[in-house]
């Protein structure tokens, strides 16, 4: 007579970061603190639906003034060897031991506003010319820590796939789900970098294998690791974290 | 002004302290629920916007203290052995509170805030943009140390709001004045 035991088709472990991702949905919904009491005594409490209007409409505010404060020419400090910070901290969407290796037969594609499609495999990234940096990350949390990467310029990238380079966003696609987006400005910055190797060798799993990212004059959650794919669009892509509210732009 | 300048500082107080959580650079946190935004990504939303409001209300204020010769007659810097004077008859319970009169310790302390304040506003914005605004990052030596300014001068800020706060509560009197228009005691035996 015992009830017949169900065995749940999927376990919370596995849906762990769809729930955080659902919860942070409504980040300014569950902004009931003592602070968000005492501020906004005679609004509406709840639904929160004007106060998060308002502050969405502060943020894209925010984007246009980043982007007007925004020069090519405003190059990200750069370091001697001696100041990369030991043990690099390593961060993701989710934890260490959850990375991702690379899959087999791994190759770059390329969509959108480009004339010629054709995947990249990391010997061709790799023929293509290099460039390396030390420079500071930046996180949104605060905290900072100075990395060595070099790759291939994404401007020299962007150009050799014949890429419309007055399109207004390049967006990059990761295969450990995660998913970003920049304006075409800062991606054609010099310092803007599809990073292949790490402290001079190539990039492991951890920190992004085999190409990512590395773009200085952003905050760290625009360096996107473990990419798969990058496409050039006039269309609004958001972003992974920029789609449950940190700001868009999120320039340094 | 200064009831804007509350509000708006208070936002940025509150939400500072959650966006501090994210990542504390010292062996504490603040209390989840004085945080404002719910999370880092609320956080930071009422941070930079609030911070227009602040500095808006800022910019009006200095104008208005500028143009109006309030900084100029009221918060004259006073002499060390001022304060000192002042300071030793306010504990001793001796130190008359005039209203549109500050005394010496009130001028340092009201100076020392409006200091404070820019200085916030200025590394707010020194690790806002540290490589668009990398001149100022540098005057502050780095974003790491800027940082650290940041999070030192807010704790000026909020020890200044205490003691304020505690000095109203003392004087109950002086709330009214800071609503409403109130004529000022004329000075005796000067």
């Amino acid at each position: 007579m015992s009830p017949q035991r169900i065995k749940p088709a999927v376990s919370t472990a596995e849906i762990k970061p769809e729930l955080e991702r659902l919860r942070r949905r409504g980040f300014l919904r569950s902004a009931l603190s003592l602070g968000a009491l005492t501020m906004l005594t005679g609004c509406d409490l709840s639904t929160h639906s004007g106060v998060d209007a308002a502050l969405e409409a502060m943020l894209r505010f925010d984007d246009r003034v980043q982007a007007a404060l925004f020069s090519r020419r405003h190059l990200a400090e750069t370091y001697p060897a001696s100041a990369i910070t030991h043990p690099f901290r390593f961060n993701a969407y989710y934890a260490e031991w959850q990375v991702r290796p690379v899959p087999d037969n791994w190759v770059l594609n390329v969509s959108g506003l480009v004339s010629n499609r054709r995947p990249w495999t990391v010997p061709a990234l790799m023929a293509l010319p290099q460039q390396g940096q030390i420079t500071r990350h930046i996180c949104i949390e605060g905290w900072s820590q100075i990395g060595q990467w070099s790759g291939v310029p994404l401007h020299t990238f962007l150009r050799r796939v014949g890429a419309d380079l007055s399109a207004r966003y390049v967006y990059f696609k990761c295969f450990d789900g995660y998913f970003t987006s920049i304006d075409m400005a800062s991606a054609l910055q010099p310092q803007t970098i599809l990073a292949l190797d790490f402290e001079e060798k190539p990039l492991l799993p951890q920190w992004g294998a085999p190409l990512r990212l590395r773009i200085p004059t952003k905050l760290g959650f625009k360096s996107a690791k473990n990419l798969e794919a990058i496409e050039v669009t006039n269309k609004y892509p958001g972003g992974f974290w920029e789609n449950q509210g940190y700001d868009w732009f999120a320039g340094v | 002004m200064h009831w804007i300048g509350v509000y708006a500082m208070g936002c940025m107080i509150f939400s500072g302290w959650e966006i501090y959580n994210a990542s504390p650079s010292l062996p504490f946190m603040f209390p989840a629920w004085t945080g404002l935004g719910g999370w880092l990504g609320g956080a930071l939303a009422w941070h930079l916007s609030a911070m227009w409001l602040l500095f808006a209300d800022g910019i009006a204020y200095l104008v208005y203290g500028f143009a109006s010769g309030h900084f100029r007659r009221d918060l004259k810097p006073p002499r060390p052995a001022e304060v000192v004077h002042d300071l030793a008859a306010a504990l001793s319970g001796r130190l008359k509170h005039r209203i549109g009169h500050y005394n010496a310790v009130q001028r340092l302390l009201y100076a020392g805030v409006i200091v404070a304040i820019i200085l916030q506003v200025l590394t707010g914005l020194s690790i806002w943009k540290p490589v668009q605004l990398g001149w100022l990052t540098g005057l502050f030596g780095g974003y790491p140390i800027a940082r650290g300014i940041h999070l030192a001068t807010m704790f000026c800020i909020v020890a200044f709001v205490l003691i304020h706060v505690a000095m109203v509560a003392i004087v109950p009197s002086t709330l009214k004045s800071m609503i409403v228009t109130v004529p000022e005691e004329i000075e005796e035996n000067q």
